[in-house]
């Protein structure tokens, strides 16, 4: 196979050359002896030395299409037509053996999540060994090997982290020694399944790097599965947009982010917050209605359901392939109408935040005591709530969102000395000793609705039992407020008589707000309450979720890892590092330029979807443990900007640069403006980490 | 650590079962007719006249000393320690054999059970498995000694073999007891690894292995069973502990001088030594089996060697 092909003309018969192509591929699960269209004929391909990207909801086929380009089948899985070419072979007709020598020799598969792709009872040197045992390579050899595909990988003291068990690693280098097997045999072909979904911004940006870098060094071709328009965008050359077992439009990912011509894709890009919207410009579009199920019934155009300018060819006509400019395409009937998919709503109603404080968080600390040592979770933790304010709180896992939440809520006591405060006064430590007034103002909304809502109880009895035990109504005052509630979620009367597992996640999220707001709370404390939602279902929910607040005036706490979506919702910003505040501001003054060290190299890792992100500032090694945290200022061992003699000594004060915007760090503005070279030693600070 | 505490707890409970247990167990001893002086004689030398932490002290002597004194009356005058060896001797012989036996057969059932998940053969084996198991082991004793020890010679009644006999001998003589143990635990063991398998099947590390080339044999032997079998490690621990005490009936139903059938006996006479020295054995087993089935699943995962730390 040649590689000096990427990026240039089409060879005559591209499927021979191609290092993935699908060709008009269908496939159909047997659920109870039924067969169930999940793709109704995939065609794409793949070059070498070229990453192509798949995006669309869940449900729509991405997965099953990656599994397909190692003919992966699920037990149920059938292949109805089509092919599944790879170098000119054909994948759909290869023998077992064939099969094995092809997935050990010249591709690889990388999952979503790294946790779970590695073996826990081995030893990671063994793992990475064994895919270079596969082909062919002694034992004694194979660990050569194995040693130099985790230094390509760049991980940190690779000789230790062979003798190691995964669980003794962090995620992000698990997913560094899962790419490191992946591009043992030097593949042709690497799939890409959602990466880095379930890791941090900052980890996912240094996976991102990663593989961009082993992709110019390698020259092998890409299939990259994401739901995150940004990744697909900062990594992908061509991308297609996938929508129920179909590819509804593709292209370069800069004509179709920047020209979207199919109305799926331009609803995909409407509802997750570009270009810095916030939510006083407008409201997000949420595609309505919801993608088909696997298997329904769909002759014609596969979106008709959900388009906003789909007429009567639509429902008689499978759509052709309209070409738009060179290599992009999209399969409508009314191509040339996309200008007709109406913009989201303006927000006209303006939002009015309070300048009384509602509920206080003052001098917060919580130290756990763990065999003996004392942890610090949380130290000296200031916030106020103002009536109809939403506070959005960042930073990587680990850096106390979740015990500040806990600890508001009353699940943990504060330590002496700090409280939460209702209207100036005091609470309760504890939830249990909590009167119902305290209790009723501070209410969760969790990251899974699943977990979250009981499964055995209908909705009815879910959002009751939180009316009745909070606001003390009974009977049919009850049972009015429950619609009333249910009524404001945009929840239909008959999901009240339903359970939540027979609910799509959207509405399963819903009813959780809903039952959030049975006790008419102050403040509800939203746990990456989208994050496990597809980007349509999170558009509605950050709608619902901001026209709730201006109708109900309570305040958020709203803790994601998502910057976008952040900066769309909160008011304010509050960036927490080991347990401590480092930066609070307002949204607007976060976003202008001047910010914390720490959330300058947060905010870089985000990748945009507008456009290739500019040099990122790493942020590399994982945070310290908050049993042994720094001296001086704690994220001085990872600040590209520590001043050496006074960062690891001296602990910052917090510093108000302009009104209700501060900062705990020693640097001043100026110093703080000053353009950084990005080329840090990443290697020393991760080996750094490791050696904890 | 938590095993210290566990054999103390179980030597007051020892202890205690001569001190409540119901009627008096001199008369039962000495017969309906003895005179009051042999009664206080007999219960004398139970030591039942002392306060219970003096006799809490004598068991923990007897037991550092390996010295249980003489039987009362299950057979008279012999040591209990001699009667509980050979008991354990004989349990040994049954439990050793049923699991060389029950382990291979049931992990190989529960893994082609699981490869095969809900195919005709996972069915037929898991059910013929749950049916098995659903008759008592004395029954299915029962129903093996009238259709295969009457008409086939070559199976034995008698699960003891004359004194003196081959272990090839032995063994003949123990298959009845060991069929009808491996047909109550074969479906239970069998559908835990079938969980454990399915799980490990199921699991992103298994579609790797797959992904990278290896073969089904090698991704099984490789990536599935150190995982997929820590449940049946778990289960074959506690199982093995029960076995050696818990075979009563079976014994029963063989003729065969094991464990159970010494306790039972020791209980039926009121012969207390010998009681106490029995259950401790059995207890004593139960508690080691379980350890080193703890063991060998920390061994398998290391994830599981740091919460064993803390015990």
């Amino acid at each position: 196979m040649t590689v000096t092909e990427s990026h240039t003309p089409e060879p005559a018969d591209p499927s021979e050359h191609a290092a993935l192509a699908i060709d008009g591929l269908e496939m159909s699960y047997i659920v109870r002896g039924k067969p169930r269209k999940i793709l109704r004929g995939v065609s794409f391909e793949v070059r070498p030395g070229e990453a192509y990207g798949l995006v669309g909801e869940s449900g729509c086929g991405k997965s099953t299409t990656a599994y397909a380009a190692l003919r992966y089948l699920p037990g149920n899985g059938v292949i109805d037509a089509g092919r599944v070419l790879s170098g000119g072979e054909e994948l759909t007709a290869m023998s077992a053996s064939q099969l094995r020598e092809f997935r050990a020799q010249r591709a690889s598969m990388v999952f979503q999540d790294p946790v779970q792709a590695v073996n826990p009872v081995l030893k990671i040197g063994t793992q990475v060994a064994e895919a270079f045992q596969v082909m062919g390579q002694s034992k004694s050899e194979a660990r050569v090997s194995a040693l130099a595909a985790l230094e390509r990988v760049r991980i940190a003291a690779p000789e230790s982290v062979m003798e190691r068990y995964p669980h003794q690693l962090s995620g992000g280098m698990l997913q560094r020694v899962v790419i490191a097997m992946g591009l043992a045999c030097d593949p042709n072909l690497l799939v890409l399944d959602e990466p880095t979904t379930g890791l941090d911004a900052t980890v996912e940006a240094e996976v991102l790097d990663l593989v961009r870098d082993l992709r110019s060094e390698l020259n092998s071709a890409i299939l990259l599965i994401a739901h995150n328009l940004g990744v697909i965008r900062t990594m992908c050359d061509r991308v297609g947009v996938m929508y129920a077992g179909r590819i509804v439009e593709e292209g370069t990912v800069a004509e179709v982010f920047d020209n979207p011509s199919h109305p799926y894709t331009k609803g995909l890009l409407n509802s997750i917050p570009r270009r810095g919207l916030r939510k006083t410009d407008r409201e997000l579009f949420a595609i309505p209605g919801s993608a088909p199920p696997i298997g329904a019934d769909l002759p014609f155009c596969t979106y008709i359901d959900r388009c906003p300018i789909a007429t009567d060819i639509c429902r008689s006509a499978v759509p052709p392939i309209v070409d738009r400019s060179d290599g992009h395409w999209t399969r409508c009937h009314h191509a040339d109408r996309i200008g007709d998919v109406p913009e989201p709503d303006e927000v006209t109603v303006p939002y009015d935040i309070g300048t009384e404080q509602v509920i206080g968080v003052e001098g917060v600390s919580k130290t756990f005591r763990q065999r003996g040592h004392e942890v610090p979770a949380l130290v000296g933790v200031d916030l106020g709530f103002a009536e109809g304010e939403t506070l959005g709180l960042v930073g990587e896992s680990g850096s106390g969102k979740s015990t500040l939440a806990k600890t508001m809520l009353g699940v943990h006591a504060p330590d002496e000395g700090g409280a939460i405060t209702l209207r100036g006064r005091k609470m309760a430590d504890k939830a249990t000793s909590r009167v119902t007034e305290s209790v009723r103002a501070i209410s969760m909304v969790f990251q899974n609705p699943d977990s979250a809502l009981n499964r055995a109880w209908t909705v009815r009895r879910i959002l009751q039992r939180s009316v009745v035990k909070l606001t003390g109504i009974k009977g049919a005052a009850a049972d009015k407020r429950v619609e009333e509630i249910a009524e404001a979620m945009q929840l239909s009367p008959r999901h009240l008589d339903m359970r939540p597992r027979q609910l799509s996640g959207g509405l399963k999220q819903r009813v959780a707000i809903a039952r959030a707001f049975a006790g008419d709370p102050e403040v509800v404390v939203c746990d990456e309450p989208t994050s496990a939602l597809d980007v349509s279902v999170q558009a509605a929910i950050l709608n619902l979720l901001a026209r709730l607040q201006n109708e109900e005036r309570s305040s958020y706490m709203f803790i994601s890892h998502d910057i976008g979506v952040v900066r769309y919702l909160a008011d304010r910003i509050a960036v927490m590092y080991l347990g401590r505040i480092m930066e609070i501001g307002s949204t607007a003054t976060m976003f202008d330029g001047t910010n914390h060290p720490y959330t300058e190299a947060l905010l870089s890792a985000v990748p945009n979807v507008d456009g290739v992100a500019e040099d990122r500032i790493p942020l590399t090694g994982s945070i310290p443990s908050p049993a042994n945290p720094p001296p001086g200022c704690v994220f001085h061992t990872r600040c590209h900007r520590a001043i050496a003699g006074l960062c690891e000594v001296t602990v910052p004060e917090m510093v108000e640069l302009s009104p209700g915007h501060s900062i705990k760090c020693h640097l001043t503005v100026e110093q703080l403006q000053e353009p950084i070279d990005v080329d840090a030693s990443i290697i020393s600070a991760e080996a750094a980490a490791l050696l904890d | 650590m938590l095993a210290i505490v566990t054999l103390a707890f179980l030597l007051v409970i020892v202890t205690l079962i001569p001190n409540i247990a119901p009627g008096d167990p001199a008369r039962k001893i000495a017969g309906g007719t003895a005179s009051p002086e042999r009664l206080i004689e007999v219960t004398e030398s139970l030591g039942l006249r002392d306060s219970v932490a003096t006799q809490l002290w004598k068991l923990v002597k007897s037991v550092g000393t390996l010295n249980f004194g003489d039987s009362f009356s299950v057979a008279k005058g012999e040591p209990v320690m001699s009667l509980v060896w050979t008991a354990l001797g004989n349990s040994a012989k049954l439990v050793m054999l049923s699991l060389i036996v029950i382990v291979p057969l049931s992990i190989l059932g529960g893994l082609i059970t699981a490869y095969k998940k809900d195919t005709w053969i996972d069915r037929t084996i898991i059910n013929v498995g749950i049916a098995f198991s659903a008759i008592p082991d004395f029954v299915a004793g029962v129903f093996l000694l009238a259709f295969l020890a009457v008409p086939v010679d070559f199976f034995k009644v008698q699960a003891a073999a004359p004194p003196g006999s081959s272990y090839l001998t032995q063994i003949q003589h123990l298959l009845l007891p060991v069929i009808a143990v491996l047909m109550v635990y074969f479906g239970y063991i069998a559908r835990v690894t079938r969980a454990g398998t399915i799980t490990a099947l199921d699991s992103d590390y298994t579609r790797t292995a797959f992904m990278r080339g290896l073969s089904t044999p090698d991704v099984f032997r490789k990536h599935i069973a150190r995982n997929a079998l820590q449940p049946t490690v778990a289960v074959l621990g506690t199982q093995l502990g029960y076995l050696f005490g818990g075979m009563v009936a079976l014994e029963r139903v063989f003729g065969y001088q094991g464990v159970g059938n010494l306790i039972l006996r020791a209980v039926d006479r009121a012969d207390y030594p010998v009681l106490r020295a029995g259950v401790l054995a059995v207890a004593i087993i139960y508690m080691l089996a379980t350890l080193s089935a703890d063991l060998l699943v920390a061994y398998m995962n290391p994830r599981a060697r740091q919460s064993l730390g803390d015990n």
